[in-house]
């Protein structure tokens, strides 16, 4: 890898007793695309507030761009786009207004916000709006102001923590649009948390964490590739019987809902014995099979997988718990 | 649930050009909603769409400009308080008392809508794998909890509709999965549910998904009938550079929808089109295609289509 733009190492960070981030490290670099998933309360946004200096590390060492957080916070941050998961905009200003504070608190010598402004105006396409207040706004244009306001002094490092949570699929998509050709000049590094899947999928690397640690890293293929082998699509009806067939296999680990398929998590070297054993079951119990083949892993069984791995009390325990009773 | 039975409702929500202004803005225009008992309908729409002055006033608390609503038989404008006696409501922005404890919580909610029995606080407890935490504040508790806990409070005074506003904005994917199971449980009990989500896999676990643009329902039907009605063929683009390709795909003249999809393009070709007409395109302008292989429509290329 060259020089990364964000080189983390071993960070600490504790709230009270709650160990938030418990030895992460992490490096992206220039025209990378680092995207780190995980349960909710994992450390994904301690891990952001940290990189960008609005927290202070308990123990360990983290630059951006060569400057050391702690040390140079200032030259650190001038580096940096931060996109907080609730960004917060001067409803009351315009538009230009929002962008001038904006590049003023990030050090954009003043000659230059005008031209600036109206260049990344342009590019998230609120030209047209610049004198209208921010209140005004509608969710996606807000949304781009708010890309448009971490990119205004154009930092090399973009933090971006959950940017399209409770965003609409549309919106979702022209975010990513905007993303992507900032990757294709080569020199910005992004890291993005994210609870889609999908948008996981773009990225060049991914960061799984869990309790505070990073528990697993890699392209998507190579996470996907994990459990390769050992995911079986089921389709038919009628689902109950499906369900309750599957779960009943002493080989299957873990039936999940896909659509209107459900995705068996099959012991390693298992997926050809299921395959034939849980056909003939569902049909003497009188069920339908359609559809009964293993099948690559998609991201999200990775995710259902590392979530429990580490969970004894996660939350897909219940949901197994309600299938059985139902 | 024994109120629907005793009701003897077939139709649980009913609206007739149900219509509500703001000023000169018109946030639901002319609603027409017929929803029977026992569905899970799923409710679409980008942000201002009018999916939650929709549910405002089906709740009876934002009166309708136009039109009229009838919920559980009750007419939202004239007997709001009956409307919010039977159904439940759970937001994006859960109301929990922070440093009060799960139980504590539920004991309150109870005591708004006359629910006092112990007996019910544990059974909801218990029936939402809450009881391990009940005696936790809720301030320590992750957003899965109080995601669960939020239902509880909605649910606690067994109504027979349920509204659910984007409760799972921001979830991780395998609390969303529990919190689906938990509807369909809910569902099995006989609770009808309207949701709103953005997540396009959720609309899928719906039994009628309704979509609503710019105040107007554009389609209203079962997931599968949706996709089927969607025209044209959708095609998966594998190809390097993805982003100089999918400029290339949307200036093709036949293809009516084009976008990321994962790591991927996927494309709508009108009638009369094939791959051959991606295949050329991308080739001619040196974008390199690694598979072009046909998809099935998902509830992501019904919304594109109609609200993109």
């Amino acid at each position: 890898m060259t020089t990364p733009l964000i080189d983390a190492f071993d960070l600490h960070k504790s709230f009270g007793a709650t160990r938030a981030v418990a030895g992460v490290s992490l490096r992206v670099a220039a025209g990378e695309i680092y995207g780190l998933v995980g349960p909710d309360g994992a450390g994904k946004t301690t891990v952001m507030r940290l990189l960008c200096g609005a927290l202070r590390l308990d123990d360990g060492f983290a630059e951006i761009g060569g400057c050391d957080v702690r040390r140079q916070v200032e030259r650190a941050r001038e580096q940096i786009g931060y996109l907080a998961q609730r960004f917060a905009l001067y409803e009351d200003l315009t538009v230009l207004e929002n962008l001038r504070f904006f590049a003023e608190t990030r050090g954009l010598p003043t000659q230059e916000w005008a031209s600036r402004s109206q260049e990344i105006l342009d590019f998230v396409g609120l030209a047209p709006f610049g004198d209208r207040r921010a209140g005004q706004l509608s969710g996606g244009m807000k949304q781009k102001l708010g890309l448009a306001s971490a990119l205004i002094h154009r930092p090399r490092v973009l933090l971006l923590d959950e940017p399209t949570t409770g965003v609409d699929p549309v919106t979702r998509q022209d975010f990513w649009r905007l993303i992507m050709p900032l990757l294709r000049s080569g020199d910005i590094a992004v890291l993005v948390s994210t609870p889609y899947m999908d948008e996981a999928m773009r990225c060049t690397r991914i960061g799984f964490m869990r309790g505070g640690h990073l528990i697993s890293e890699g392209t998507p293929a190579e996470l996907r590739h994990t459990l390769h082998g050992r995911i079986v699509e089921l389709a038919g009806a009628p689902a109950n019987l499906l369900v309750e067939q599957a779960q009943r296999d002493p080989a299957v680990e873990t039936v999940e809902r896909f659509g209107n398929r459900y995705h068996l998590r099959v012991v390693a070297g298992q997926t050809a014995a299921v395959v034939e054993r849980l056909h003939t079951q569902i049909v003497a119990a009188g069920g339908q099979v359609e559809l009964l083949r293993p099948i690559e892993p998609q991201l999200e069984d990775v995710f259902i997988a590392l979530a429990e791995s580490t969970a004894p009390d996660s939350s897909a325990d219940v949901a197994t718990r309600l299938y059985v009773t139902r | 649930m024994a109120l629907l039975m005793a009701n003897n409702l077939e139709t649980v929500i009913h609206t007739e050009n149900l219509t509500r202004r703001f000023g000169d803005f018109v946030a639901v225009d002319s609603l027409n909603l017929e929803v029977p008992a026992g569905q899970v309908l799923g409710y679409l729409g980008p942000n201002g769409s009018g999916k939650t002055t929709t549910i405002r006033m089906l709740l009876g608390l934002l009166h309708p400009s136009a039109g009229r609503a009838t919920v559980l038989g009750y007419d939202v404008a004239t007997q709001s308080e009956q409307v919010r006696a039977h159904t439940g409501y759970m937001s994006q922005k859960f109301a929990l008392y922070g440093e009060l404890t799960a139980r504590e919580n539920l004991i309150f909610y109870g005591g708004v809508y006359g629910v006092t029995a112990a007996a019910r606080i544990d059974e909801m407890l218990d029936s939402l794998g809450l009881h391990d935490v009940r005696n936790q504040r809720v301030a320590s508790l992750s957003t899965g909890w109080r995601q669960r806990l939020a239902l509880a409070t909605a649910i606690i005074h067994r109504p027979g509709l349920l509204f659910l506003d984007e409760p799972t904005s921001g979830v991780d994917p395998v609390a969303r999965r529990a919190f689906w199971e938990l509807i369909y449980e809910l569902s099995a009990q006989g609770i009808t549910i309207m949701v709103s989500t953005h997540y396009m896999d959720e609309a899928e676990y719906c039994t009628q998904v309704g979509i609503m643009r710019d105040g107007r329902l554009l389609a209203l039907d079962e997931p599968a009938r949706l996709k089927a009605a969607l025209p044209g063929q959708v095609w998966e683009i594998y190809a390097d550079p993805l982003l100089d390709a999918l400029e290339i795909v949307e200036q093709i003249p036949l293809v009516t929808r084009a976008g990321l999809a994962s790591d991927h393009l996927r494309a709508i070709v009108a009638e009369g089109g094939n791959a051959d007409l991606l295949h050329t395109a991308l080739a001619a302008q040196g974008v390199r295609i690694l598979a072009i292989t046909p998809g099935a429509p998902s509830m992501e290329d019904v919304f594109m289509a109609l609200s993109g």
